[in-house]
This record gives structure tokens, sequence and C-alpha cells, in this order.
């Protein structure tokens, strides 16, 4: 799934030249769920653009779903992070002044799906993280949990190849924080790869693997022994319960 | 992804901002609209001088007298007065010139009864009918008799006989006004022209000029003399024709100056035309600046717009959306505000014109074409200003964009 052979990156600040990442090289499998853990400056920022296609390495190969996509470009990148990627943030991200589906159907909008396929997938998508009772909310509508699910419906609604949760939980207490890791749990049970880059230790151990970092390098990758379980008993009103 | 959904969230974007969009809009809005109503208002004014022109006489050649100079001081045309009767007899009708007539004027006071009037009483021949089209609603016009016995008769135009009688369908043949205490009688009265301005023809008395010499003025001076030409092709034939004859009348040598001067209805025309046209640029040039004020408004707002979606557009890139699409979305909203607000513009700007037309009487006329231009312009005008700010959005690198606050 994803092939991480040597990987550098490094920043040129004036005539000092800063390595963010030193030679990484990482593999993760189908169906695998990764924690990304490190503390701030370890790299772990620069990780997660580079297997996100937001970035390039300076370095290095980087195969994703079979492709090199470590000399791709521009557009290219655009399209690769459009099928491939489903992308998780921090911030939650999702569009002000449109609705919660309409937000979730603006990959497959860029993937130039029919409008019929896109209203069907994103209700769908919708329904999956229990909110199927807020699509026509707007974000400012929506609790920073809801939120999250939104945006959450918006990376698995295209069916990407891995799904990037970039301190998925970091803006949100500690109840919505489990919703979500419950969430994620879930999306791996059917079959998602994804990786969460976290320092939250309780948020990693609900991985089933967890790759540390420290000044660009990997310092530890250990399997999760027994991965504690979410504690979603409800999400919030109206959703279904997990 | 599809172009119109490209357009819808252009339109969507612009709809969230709708005092923003319908300001910067205000920008094209007055552009458009001042160029269309001052196009169109110079097409009235052009299209009334014309007619104004064109009413002074069919094909017409005006023999003006010359400049006099006296003491090196030279007088302007018109100002010496070497033109007189023998001259218009030596003009001779034919093939080329349909009709001559001499006319001397003054203006003076006109009293019948207890109304009175000024006004400008011209003197003429029998011929100044026929090159001036002159209509009677009754009674007959001078003729060839009246000049040879210096008759003391009139015929008036309508706004006379208003201002002398108090209405315009008196009865007034025959009836006998004072001019500057010489009596006239009437004996028609003009058809009315609605020609206004100076040297209406409703406004104005025609009475023999042999009378007008003896009577009014004491001397025989003759101000300008009127020739009309068969038709519009022989005008130069006609003004050639004249020019002769007056040399031989004036006996001018070859390579001296002329003392008269020909003027032709034509050139008079052309002239006109050319300096309102030159108007009508001065004033379309003047509202295109402000078009273009306007477009520099559309990418003004549109850097600003940019800048404050930064976060947006980096959302959007991130979830696959190509250069392209980016493009597109912000170039649409920039022309999608000028497109509408040229629009806008172009109602606003017939309307102004119209108005205008009306409380000034010209035919103002707004063709399909300065509509098409405008619009055309405005739409390119959006374009032009909208692919700079455009171009930025879409070169937005995704991280940086995505950290933006």
């Amino acid at each position: 799934m994803i092939d991480l052979k040597g990987i550098k990156k490094i920043y040129a600040n004036g005539d000092i030249q800063v390595a963010a990442l030193g030679g990484v090289d990482l593999h993760v499998g189908a169906n695998e769920f990764v924690a990304i853990m490190g503390p701030s400056g370890s790299g772990k920022s620069t990780m997660m653009n580079i297997l996100g296609c937001l970035d390039t390495p300076t370095e290095g190969e980087y195969y994703l779903d079979g492709t090199d996509v470590a000399k791709a470009s521009g557009d290219d990148l655009s399209v690769i992070r459009n099928r491939k990627i489903g992308f998780v943030f921090q911030g939650f991200n999702l569009l002000a002044r449109t609705t919660a589906l309409e937000n979730v159907e603006l990959p497959m909008l860029y993937a130039g799906m029919g409008g019929k396929e896109r209203r069907v997938r994103a209700i769908a998508a919708l329904e999956s993280v229990g909110l199927s009772d807020r699509i026509h909310h707007r974000p400012k509508e929506l609790s920073g949990g809801q939120q999250q699910r939104v945006a959450i419906a918006r990376a698995l609604v295209t069916k990407p190849a891995i799904i990037l949760a970039d301190e998925p939980t970091g803006n949100l207490d500690s109840r919505s924080s489990e919703e979500v890791m419950a969430i994620f749990q879930r999306l791996h049970a059917s079959g998602n790869t994804i990786i969460i880059v976290t320092h939250e230790p309780d948020i990693a151990e609900v991985t089933e693997r967890i790759v540390r970092f420290r000044d660009g390098h990997i310092e530890g990758d250990e399997k999760v022994i027994n991965p504690r379980k979410a504690q979603a008993h409800v999400i919030e009103e109206g959703g279904t319960a997990t | 992804m599809n172009f119109f959904e490209s357009i819808r969230i252009s339109l969507r974007a612009l709809r969230a901002n709708k005092l923003r969009s319908a300001l910067t809009m205000l920008g094209i809005i007055i552009g458009v609209a001042a160029v269309i109503a001052m196009v169109g208002i110079g097409n009235g004014a052009t299209a009334s001088i014309t007619s104004q022109i064109q009413g002074l006489g069919s094909n017409l050649l005006t023999i003006s007298a010359g400049q006099s100079s006296s003491g090196g001081v030279r007088g302007g045309v018109g100002s010496s007065n070497t033109l007189s009767m023998t001259d218009v007899s030596k003009i001779q009708v034919g093939a080329a010139v349909k009709a001559v007539a001499p006319v001397t004027s003054i203006n003076a006071q006109v009293v019948m009864g207890r109304g009175n009037t000024s006004t400008n009483i011209t003197g003429t021949t029998q011929d100044y009918e026929i090159i001036k089209n002159v209509t009677l609603t009754s009674g007959r016009f001078i003729t060839k008799e009246d000049v040879d016995s210096n008759a003391r008769v009139a015929v008036l135009g309508p706004t006379v006989v208003t201002n002398l009688f108090g209405d315009a369908n008196a009865s007034v043949i025959g009836k006998i006004i004072k001019v500057n205490n010489v009596p006239f009688q009437v004996i028609g009265v003009t058809t009315a022209t609605g020609s206004t301005g100076f040297q209406s023809s409703d406004d104005m008395i025609t009475a023999p000029i042999t009378t007008i010499q003896a009577r009014l003025i004491g001397r025989k001076t003759v101000r300008n003399i009127l020739v009309s030409a068969s038709s519009a092709d022989l005008m130069q034939t006609a003004q050639d024709e004249i020019t002769a004859a007056m040399h031989r009348a004036h006996k001018i040598q070859p390579g001296k100056d002329d003392d008269f001067t020909v003027q032709n209805q034509a050139d008079m025309l052309a002239t006109m035309q050319g300096v309102t046209q030159t108007l009508t640029m001065l004033l379309g040039g003047i509202a295109g600046i402000s078009l273009l004020v306007g477009g520099i408004g559309i990418m003004n707002i549109m850097l600003v717009s940019v800048t404050e979606r930064t976060r947006e557009i980096g959302i959007r890139k991130a979830i696959g959306a190509k250069s392209m699409d980016i493009l597109l979305q912000f170039l649409i909203e920039a022309v999608v505000l000028s497109v509408l607000g040229g629009g806008i513009g172009i109602a606003l700007g017939y309307g102004g014109s119209s108005l205008v037309g009306k409380a000034m009487t010209l035919d103002t006329s707004i063709s399909p074409t300065s509509v098409l231009v405008a619009f055309g312009f405005s739409a390119a005008i959006g374009i032009i200003f909208g692919v700079f700010p455009a171009r930025k959005a879409a070169a937005m690198d995704p991280i940086d964009a995505l950290r933006y606050e």
C-alpha cells in the first residue's frame, strides 16, 4: 500500500540546510491502522505532508498503491490526492457557508462525478458517521465533534487507498475525541487503511501500530498489543450507537 | 470539473458577499452606463445637427461676401459688402444650378395692432421658395412681380403669427403689419417646420428683397446668395459654375484672392458631423476611463477575496482541485461581476440617454453594436482584471494555504 524508501526532506533556509527528514524507510500494508507519534520538530508533520502528497520529498522513493508519486508535481498530485487519499485535519477544514452535504460532495465534484451519484454517496457517507439528520447544516451550526465527523465522511466518500488524519482529536474534548476514534476504529474494521498523526498516547493506543519519530528519523516501530477500544457509547443526538 | 459546477461555485461565493459584490459591480455599472449614454447622446446630437443643416435647404450652396481688410485688420467672412443684385443675374440657372436667390436680412420690431414682436425680416426673391422648400398653410409666396415692383408684402412664419395675433390659426391674409413703421400687407403664412434655435424658419418674415433694401436698410446690400444645385451629385459642378460666374462678375484675375466664399452644405454637414463625432469620442473616452477604473476595482476586490479565502483554496486543493479548477472559479467570479455590471450598466445607460433625449428633444439612438461592444468590453475587463487574482489563487501551495489563519 505505502512504501517509503530513503525519504529525505531538506529545507534550505538561506545558507543553512535543515533536514526535516533524514532518510526514512516505512512500509504500511493494506488495512493497517497506524499512529505516527513524536514531539514537535520530530518531522512527523513533514512526514504527513509527504504521505498526503501535499509535498514531495527532496530524495527517495514513495510508492502509493503501486505508483511512484515522489516525482509527481502540481496537478498530478492534486489528482493523486483526490483519488487515493482522504484527509482529516486538526482544524476540520470544512468550507464555511457550505452545508455538510456539499462539503462531503466536494472531492467527488473535483473527480468529475455526476450530481446524482455524488449526492447518494455523500448521504451514505454522512449516515455512516451518524450525521444523517445534519446533512443540511452548515459547519458553524455543528459541534466540533460533528464537524470532524463531516470531515471524516468527506475523507472516506471517495473510497481512498488511505485515510490520513493529522491530529484529528487536537481540537476536540475527550468525549468527542473518543467518538471520533471509535469511528476510525470502525472504519478500520471495515477494511480501510488509516494513518493518524498524534502526540496523545491514549489516542495512539486505539491504533494497532505506533511509529515514533525523533529528529527526522524513525525511533521506534511497534505493534500495539491489545488496542484499547474507543469508548463511544452513543453518538450524540439521533446518531447510531456503536 | 464541470464548467457549470464552476459557475455554480462562483455564484455562491458572490451571493455570500452581496454588499461587496454589488459595490464592486457599481464601478462597472457606472462605466458602462456612462459609455452607452454618452455615445447615445452623441449620436442624437449628430442626427439633430444633420437634420438642422439639411433643413436649411436642399443641396444648398451659400455665397458669402469676402473678408474686408482695412489698415491691415482682416475681418471675418462676409465682413465686406461685395455681393450685389448684379451677381445674382450673372449666375445662370441651368443643368447644375436649379435656382438662385439673394438674401439680406435685418432684425426689426414688428407691430400689428396691440401685438408686437422682434423678429428677423429676410428680403429675397421668388426662388427662395424653391431653394428652401417653403410650403404655405395659407396665401401665397412673394412673386417676381412683387420683387420688381418693390411691393410691400410679407410672408409670415407661424411663430410670428402666434406672437402678433395670439393664435397660430388666426386669419391674417390681407392684414397690415408695421415693420419699423413701414406697413406691409400679409400675403401668406408658412408651414411650421419645427426648427428651433438660431435662424428658425418659423420665426421670420419673408419679403421682397427690393422692398427691404429700399424701405428698411436704405442700401442695396446683399448678404448672401443662395444657390440650389439640381442634385447632390451636381453640387461640385454647380459650385464650379458659381465660382466662375463670380470671377467674371467681380473681374478677379486668376491667382488673385477671391472676394467671396462659396460654402457647400455637404462640407458644412461633414464639418459639423466631424465636430460632434469628435465630441462623442471624447465623452465616450472619458466614460471608458471610468470603465477601466471599474475594472481595477474588480481586480482589487478579487485580490482581497483571494487572500481572505486562502484557507478555502488550501482545502479545495488538498481534496483534489487542480490549479485550473481554482483559476476558473475566481476568473468566473470576476467575469460574472463585470458582465452582470455591464448588463445593468447598459440598461441604465439606455434609460439615461433616452431621458436626456426627452429633455433636450434629441433623437438619442443606441445601436445594437454599441450594446454588444459594451457587453463584450465588460466581459473582457472581467477576464483581464480577473486573471491576475485568479492566477494568484491557483498558484497557491496547499500546505501554506492550509496553514493560513
